[in-house]
């Protein structure tokens, strides 16, 4: 065996990003992780979102530098500022993009071309850039320019549709922008097939990502079965038609709960021995799938009423050891305490002026010749333009100060 | 145009099941070549429903067809000795291999990622399992629930005090394929800088965490663990207010809330007009000041004042009439659809999303969702539907490997095909 390579899988890629909130900068955030210098374009005109509007914002107290979505969003990134409504700081971004591999933007279809930044004209710049344009509802088509946010088109998408307790209550909604960062994984995909593209054929493209798209992409069995069923399902709480039990189960305290999911007599047998329930294994009610199914009311309340007074955490552990499925609902805290998570070294630690230290998130794939590597918090506004403009521009010192007193670099 | 897509000189072979099957999907989506393996009997994938007319037939279930389009499909029997060895050949000219056994089979079978590199430093292995492939929980058995809920997003599904809930089509073997090509692509890209491959170690509980969107800046930046709120939105002001997300329209449900930002001043603005022409203005909506409104420090009474006037607003119009309107007055908002109205939508077919599919598939021709991006120079592979059980065995073993018709006889006696 060789040594490992110390390099990072992404090394010597450039990525400028034009980008607000989540769909955009996350991309950018993977790409980062990896090893690609990400560079973010802002301007204290018109700061992210998350900057400025959406807590949590650290000890309460907003901030620009103390939003903690945006922090954990643009780890691994420069950041610069360009008002790009005067016309020399859209000459600015361009030469930026000119020494760029990659762009990153999830305006609304049509801002960047009345920017002077849409994909000809940075074709221009750099005619080999790939640039990733991710928006709600695609470049084109009857509703192409509308504007709107992850967390409803996550309803147009079809997910809030598929998520509810049924029998007639109102859908339930996922939490926050969910379609975003479907959208997110997807670009980041795209981005990383053009690259290989650009490396066979020396060409660029546009690439127009629809995140409506993008989330059907996990729905496709329900777009299947209302074709050729006509049904239009209505959401079975955590019921599986393949599974009895399956669901969750309210443990000792109020917010514990833990989820139990049977998939056939195999593993209802080892559930019925690791809860001590030698009638529950007899009673011929469950003594099958069809059974179990049938009789799926009585399930669930014999469990619940097992699971009530014990740990959530000790039912899963002694059910995983006889090899049922079952795990705690974990809150947001407990990612945090969960030793698999820590294993993976899934939050890392980094510094910042205002947070003091942040865990930042690691990506969901490890690779083990290249891992990846977390280095940098996310930036404040403006704290690289004199590395930036000066080292990848070419700027002198006097022109960046030139610049910034004409509030172009602002 | 170049029309077979980004990634049409790879091969990738897929050995996953319905936890991971996805991740070939996606490739070759792209344009990779990607060969399904399946043991003899077939993929227990084929036996998840629906299925057409729910009568249930191996070879149509909707559940496996919406997940191995667009690849080739042969069997091969890997417990057997002779299997192992053919696939030992298959994976000399692969650039991508991708499982999901549990942790530590394709060691028994003999086929380690030091075995398989030794013959092909190129190789890429993608491994996909519940938790990962070491750790403590690497041996715990997952499903879509089990891991929902270790991920943290079912604590922020559902109704405070009543029971987390999860999505109810399985989402977690989506986000652990999608992230599965991510890793793969990320390797890929090394690779072809002149390096050799990797070994991608995929954890869904670990994929699905950014199902969660901004849930754990909570916790890292002030230590508060964010709660479910049932169909209205919380966290958004310093004040505690709840935004309803969730109205009653006349044919269902649509989702709308009240934002802050410039954005969520036109929206806000355009609904007051839209509720003042329908005569349901309130005098002290009618005269808000919306360049003072912030959602930030929004109390709910504020927020209670808006809502009311926009439910009874919103229970005049159906879904669609909602978007249109929506779109028209800039407002931020959409229907909560269901599969028909995602089915019937214009604008989908405005951008020619959907593939056509023949009766030959499911027995009724299909419309079957496209790729989410559209490519300038590449262009997209042309749809196939996914194989039927050893489609082509014959086209890879005996064309691509000169296997005879008498070898490939005795291999499917031998149950190894």
């Amino acid at each position: 065996m060789t040594e490992p390579s110390s390099k990072a899988a992404l090394d010597g890629i450039r990525v400028v990003e034009f980008a607000v909130f989540a769909a955009g900068p996350v991309v950018g955030k993977h790409l980062g992780e990896h090893g690609a210098e990400v560079i973010r374009v802002e301007s204290h005109a018109s700061p992210d979102g998350f900057r400025v509007h959406y807590p949590p914002f650290k000890d309460d107290r907003p901030g620009l530098e103390r939003g903690g979505s945006y922090a954990l969003f643009n780890d691994q990134k420069l950041g610069v500022t360009l008002d790009l409504k005067k016309p020399k700081a859209v000459s600015l971004a361009r030469r930026l993009v000119a020494k760029a591999d990659v762009v990153i933007e999830n305006f609304a279809q049509g801002v960047m071309d009345r920017l002077g930044l849409g994909y000809s004209a940075l074709r221009e710049s750099k005619p080999d850039i790939i640039v990733l344009s991710s928006c709600n509802q695609g470049q084109t088509g009857r509703r192409a320019a509308q504007r709107g946010f992850g967390s409803q088109l996550t309803s147009m998408s079809g997910f809030t549709h598929l998520t509810g307790y049924g029998d007639g209550e109102p859908p339930m909604l996922l939490y926050g922008p969910y379609v975003d960062f479907v959208a997110v994984g997807f670009g980041f995909i795209a981005v990383l097939a053009a690259l290989d593209y650009r490396r066979r054929t020396g060409k660029g493209q546009h690439i127009d990502l629809s995140q409506y798209e993008a989330g059907l992409q996990f729905l496709t069995p329900v777009l299947l079965d209302a074709q050729l069923n006509r049904r239009v399902h209505d959401p079975p709480a955590n019921r599986d038609p393949r599974a009895a039990p399956h669901g969750v189960y309210r443990c000792n305290g109020e917010s514990q709960w833990c989820a139990i999911a049977v998939f056939n007599s195999e593993e209802w047998f080892a559930f019925c021995r690791a809860a001590e329930k030698p009638e529950w294994a007899s009673d011929s009610r469950f003594a099958n799938h069809e059974n179990r199914k049938l009789h799926e009311d009585k399930l669930d309340q014999m469990i619940g009423e097992w699971t009530r007074h014990l740990e959530a955490g000790d039912i899963a552990a002694r059910l995983q050891s006889a090899g049922v499925r079952a795990g705690v609902v974990y809150s947001v805290a407990d990612l945090f305490a969960c030793p698999q998570l820590a294993h993976r070294r899934q939050w890392v630690k980094l510094d910042h002026p205002e947070f003091g230290s942040y865990e930042h998130e690691a990506p969901p794939f490890l690779l083990s010749e290249t891992p990846a590597e977390l280095r940098r918090s996310s930036p404040c506004l403006g704290e690289h333009n004199d590395y930036v403009f000066e080292m990848i521009v070419g700027l002198s010192p006097e022109e960046i100060q030139q610049f910034k007193d004409e509030g172009v670099i602002a | 145009m170049e029309t077979t897509g980004l990634l049409a000189p790879y091969r990738v072979l897929d050995l996953t099941d319905e936890s991971g099957f996805s991740c070939g999907k996606i490739l070759a989506d792209l344009g990779a070549d990607v060969i399904k393996i399946e043991p003899p009997g077939g993929d227990a994938a084929r036996f998840i429903g629906p299925f057409p007319g729910d009568r249930p037939d191996p070879g149509k279930s909707l559940y496996f067809i919406s997940y191995n389009a667009r690849k080739r499909g042969i069997t091969l029997n890997l417990e057997s000795h002779r299997g192992r060895d053919l696939f030992k050949r298959l994976a000399e000219r692969a650039d991508f291999l991708i499982e999901t056994y549990p942790p530590g089979t394709l060691e028994r079978l003999g086929l380690s990622f030091g075995t398989l590199r030794r013959q092909n430093p190129r190789l890429i292995l993608v491994s996909i399992t519940p938790f990962g492939q070491t750790g403590p929980y690497r041996d715990y058995k997952g499903s879509d629930l089990v891991t929902m809920a270790m991920s943290g997003l079912m604590s922020l599904i559902g109704e405070a005090g009543r029971m987390p809930l999860r999505v109810s089509l399985p989402q977690s073997p989506m986000w652990a394929g999608m992230y599965a090509a991510a890793g793969a692509l990320t390797a890929h890209y090394f690779r072809e800088a002149g390096n050799r491959g990797q070994h991608v170690d995929v954890s869904m509980q670990s994929s699905l965490l950014w199902a969660l969107a901004n849930g754990p800046a909570f916790w890292s930046t002030n230590r508060a663990v964010p709660t479910r709120g049932g169909s209205s939105v919380t966290g958004r002001s310093l004040t505690g207010a709840r935004m309803r997300a969730i109205y009653e329209c006349k044919d269902g449900y649509l989702n709308f809330i009240i934002y802050g930002g410039k954005a969520g001043r036109r929206s806000n603005q355009a609904l007051v007009e839209w509720i003042a022409e329908r005569g349901l203005a309130t005098e002290s909506l009618l005269n808000k000041d919306w360049n003072r409104f912030s959602i930030e420090t929004s109390t709910q009474a504020e927020i209670d004042e808006i809502e009311g006037p926009t439910a009874k607003l919103f229970l005049q119009y159906t879904k669609s009439e909602f978007l249109e309107q929506a779109f028209k007055r800039e407002m931020l908002g959409y229907p909560v659809s269901n599969a028909r109205d995602i089915l019937d939508d214009p604008h989908l077919k405005d951008r020619e999303f959907w593939q056509s599919v023949d009766e030959s598939v499911a027995g009724a021709p299909l419309k079957f969702p496209g790729v989410y991006a559209r490519f300038s120079e590449s262009g997209l592979p042309a749809f196939r539907p996914a194989p039927r059980l050893g489609q082509h065995n014959i086209e890879i073993y005996q064309g691509e490997f000169g296997l005879t018709e008498a070898e490939i006889a005795s291999l499917r006696e031998e149950k190894v095909l």
